[in-house]
């Protein structure tokens, strides 16, 4: 049998390749890494009319193919390593000049291509006129015109791709003439590159040598790798030609090959290829939003109370099945409680297990919505425009307006995550602002500190929950900001990259898009949860519970129950209250003698300052495993110091009731939790993408002595006005 | 006909490109855009504190700081509406 046929979808970001992608492959794809490097690869299959399966990947989408960005470098090695029998470039009928660019690159490369032009009915429904044959028969590629949301088309287009994957198709670069000037010197380029052969394997040498010219860092790299003597001529003919053009026309060889570019898809557009039915400038319902929603007054507000709506939609309609959830383990707990013998295995179950996994699951409704909200706008389109009306504030601390998506992904709108927050930052090209938000992402709301936020939000903040957290999120906000400023300022000195970025046309976003966005975070919150968190929680009841009490002072215990027993009480009750009592003295005292009372214990000294005690330090060292593990450790230190009918009492009225807490202490765990060190999936990743340890520990160490002094202020402050 | 740096046009003003004045990353993510000599573009809007701009060009909505406009001039073009 023959290997399965391999088609690399490309295309400008927003052109449609995720949509075609999801319609060709459905539910069998796959979610990887490009080896070495932090950009997503997505692979599928898909099943041709004639039953054969081929591959389908997803490349990363870019406007060109140089070496600025790692996107670009991922497209073009796969393209020229791995070789694909075709490749289907999505192009956007409704912006077709700008969408061919890339489309102008993949041929010269060479590649084996096929023309999807995706969203005719926007074209259509813009008096845009596109004759496919026409573009076909002037590329000399094949054209399919498709609707990838509707589906129309992509029979048609795979037929299509099908046809041309069987034929062991030779790549045929195609040559654009760029002037007398470069098109001379390239010939003489070719020729030092044919007489070398370099890298001639793998690239064509028209393409080496206009990458020469391009002062393409990768290939220039690669061609001294290869060749020192090759190199050196090349680059010095490359210098030549900068000189000369630079000298007689003002301009530079790559900006010459751009515009020739341009020229020729302008050249190919006029011959009865494109006719507009409307003046260019028309303002469509696209114009007519932006008018209102980037409105120079307007737009803030309405950002804020687009942002604001959010929390008020999450929290308000997140309650009832959090409510259920709640109830739902509360009611396993009880079963727990009735079947199961006292006993070291009982403990485990109610206080490690269920109290745990329950504790995490339980904010999973508020996490969806949070995330369903989050996917309206990013799939909408607003996003961009939140980076459009963003940026001069983030420029200023040293960022780019394109950070904006991973803080609002780590939970700058809460309930994201710093994980795929640390990887959203892949679309940064510069190192720098890219590590300035990489060390700040986690001081974002993220999804795993939600549950602890909302819990003391509800519990010393009630009825004003919705605006404590907003409030939180600026706090969070301007946090990060200052925090990068500072990293711009001392560790990453230096300039700072291109804004230039295109605001998509606003779409309405489909529902089967929306689901797949919420499904896959939300998920990706359970796996953690019931993975790593279930793990943790268990180590912590170990740690909670072992070494346990001396044999004398259990001794002494027993006898106070005897002596109880004894004595006289009005009634049962009173007796049962007493004895209540002793159980809880005896748990408590356990758990201080217990591994974790001891650190916790040991830590007090210093975290008295920020009004924390043995057991909130318990918590928040277990929390650097995952922020959400502060909650069901609370809960598992707290229901582990009580025993009896009072073991199914949630956290929420124990805190409550608990004198040594007050809405000051309150607010100095959150902040510190907010800002203390990343949990330590993301402090890994934070070191991965940032390519060494050394930053996952600044982010660590940085972070929490960071959030001690915050924490430390606010309760001595509060503390002193009398706020507790 | 007027030449201009886009910084300095104004919302509405419509024009043409004559010369894109940077090279490196900043001049081929310009150019990329299809801000390129030749192309018809018009002053969309600012961001609410001045910076960035927004162009339509070639039907599409593109956004540029005000310093990176600052190496694109243009040839105005005189209301004709
Ligand atoms: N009207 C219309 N919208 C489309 C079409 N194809 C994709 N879209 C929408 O365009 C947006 C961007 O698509 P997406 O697949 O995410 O683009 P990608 O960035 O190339 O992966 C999404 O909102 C899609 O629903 C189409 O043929 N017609
Ligand atoms: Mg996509």
């Amino acid at each position: 049998m023959k290997t399965p046929l391999t088609f690399a979808l490309a295309g400008n970001p927003n052109a449609g390749k995720t949509t075609l992608f999801n319609a060709l492959t459905g539910a069998r794809q796959h979610v990887g890494n490009y080896p070495g490097v932090t950009v997503e690869r997505k692979s599928g299959i898909h099943t041709l009319p004639d039953g054969t399966n081929c591959n389908i990947v997803d490349l990363p989408g870019t406007y060109s193919l140089t070496a600025y960005s790692i996107e670009e470098v991922v497209a073009r090695d796969f393209l020229v390593q791995e070789r694909p029998d075709v490749v289907i470039n999505i192009v956007d009928a409704s912006n077709l000049e700008r969408n061919l660019y890339l489309t102008i690159q993949l041929m010269e490369l060479g590649v084996p291509l096929i023309i999807a032009l995706n969203m005719m009915d926007v074209a259509h429904d813009r008096g845009i006129e596109i004759d496919p044959e026409r573009l076909s028969a002037l590329l000399g590629v094949p054209v399919v015109p498709i609707v990838a949301r509707g589906g129309r088309g992509i029979s048609n287009l795979m037929a299509e791709a099908h046809r041309l994957g069987q034929d062991t198709a030779v790549w045929r670069p195609l040559r654009v003439s760029y002037g007398e000037d470069l098109d001379s010197m390239l010939l003489q380029m070719e020729k030092v590159i044919e007489e070398h052969d370099l890298l001639t394997d793998t690239y064509s040498p028209r393409w080496l040598a206009m990458k020469y010219l391009e002062n393409d860092s990768q290939i220039r790299e690669k061609g001294a790798r290869t060749s020192r003597q090759a190199a050196t001529l090349l680059e010095g003919m490359a210098a030549e030609a900068t000189r000369h053009h630079q000298v007689t026309l003002g301009t530079l060889p790559e900006a010459l090959i751009a515009d020739q570019r341009y020229g020729f898809i302008k050249s190919v557009l006029r011959q009865g290829v494109l006719s507009l039915r409307h003046d260019p400038d028309r303002l469509y319902t696209t114009d007519r939003i932006d008018q209102v929603l980037t409105n120079r007054l307007l737009g803030p507000v309405i950002m804020l109370a687009i942002l604001f709506g959010l929390y008020t939609f999450t929290f308000t309609y997140s309650e009832l099945p959090v409510a259920w959830l709640e109830g739902f383990f509360g009611w396993m707990g009880d079963l727990a409680e009735a079947a199961l013998p006292d006993g070291p295995l009982k403990s485990l179950i109610i206080s490690g297990i269920i109290d745990g996994v329950g504790g995490v699951l339980g904010f999973v409704p508020l996490i969806m919505f949070m995330f369903f909200g989050i996917a309206v706008l990013e799939d909408s389109g607003y996003l961009a425009r939140v980076a459009f009306m963003m940026d001069r504030v983030f420029h200023t601390f040293g960022l780019h307006g394109s950070s904006v998506m991973a803080y609002i992904v780590s939970g700058g709108i809460a309930g994201g995550c710093a994980v795929p927050g640390v990887m959203a930052t892949r679309t940064l090209k510069s190192r720098r602002e890219r590590l300035a938000t990489l060390l700040t992402v986690s001081f974002m709301n993220c999804g795993a500190k939600l549950p602890v936020l909302a819990l003391l939000t509800a519990v010393f903040f009630a009825g004003r929950q919705a605006m404590v957290m907003f409030l939180l999120t600026l706090l969070a906000w301007a946090v990060a900001m200052v925090v990068a400023k500072i990293y711009r300022l001392t560790v990453l000195k230096g300039p700072s990259t291109p804004f230039v970025m295109e605001l998509p046309p606003y779409r309405f976003p489909t529902l089967r898009g929306l689901l797949i966005h919420t499904w896959e975070r939300t998920w990706h919150y359970i796996k953690k949860a019931g993975t790593v968190i279930l793990a943790i929680s268990v180590i912590l009841w170990a740690m909670m519970t072992y070494p346990g009490l001396p044999d004398q002072e259990e001794a002494e215990f027993a006898a106070q129950r005897e002596s109880a027993r004894s004595e006289y009480f009005a009634s049962e009750d009173e007796l049962a209250q007493r004895l209540g009592a002793i159980d809880r003295r005896e748990a408590e005292r356990s758990l201080e003698l217990s591994l974790a009372g001891r650190i916790g214990r040991s830590l007090e000294g210093i975290s008295r300052l920020a009004g924390f005690d043995w057991r909130t330090n318990i918590a928040l060292v277990g929390g650097f495993a995952a922020k959400e593990v502060v909650i069901s450790t609370l809960g598992t230190a707290y229901s582990l110091g009580e025993v009896g009918p009072e073991a199914s009492e949630s956290l929420a009225t124990t805190l409550a009731n608990d004198p040594a807490w007050n809405p000051v202490k309150a607010l100095a765990m959150m902040v510190f939790v907010m800002f203390y060190a990343p949990c330590f999936v993301t402090v890994v990743c934070i070191a991965r993408e940032a390519g060494s340890w050394k930053w996952g520990a600044l982010a660590m160490g940085f972070n929490t002595v960071f959030a001690f002094a915050m924490a430390v202020l606010i309760y001595q402050v509060g503390m002193f006005l009398g706020l507790g | 006909m007027a030449r201009v740096v886009l910084r300095r046009m104004a919302k509405n003003q419509r024009g043409v490109i004559a010369v894109v004045k940077v090279g490196g990353e900043l001049g081929q993510r310009i150019r990329e855009m299809g801000l390129v000599p030749g192309t018809r573009i018009t002053v969309q809007g600012r961001a609410p504190l001045n910076d960035p701009v927004a162009l339509r060009v070639m039907g599409g909505t593109l956004t540029l700081r005000n310093n990176e406009a600052d190496y694109i001039e243009v040839e105005i073009q005189e209301e004709q509406r």
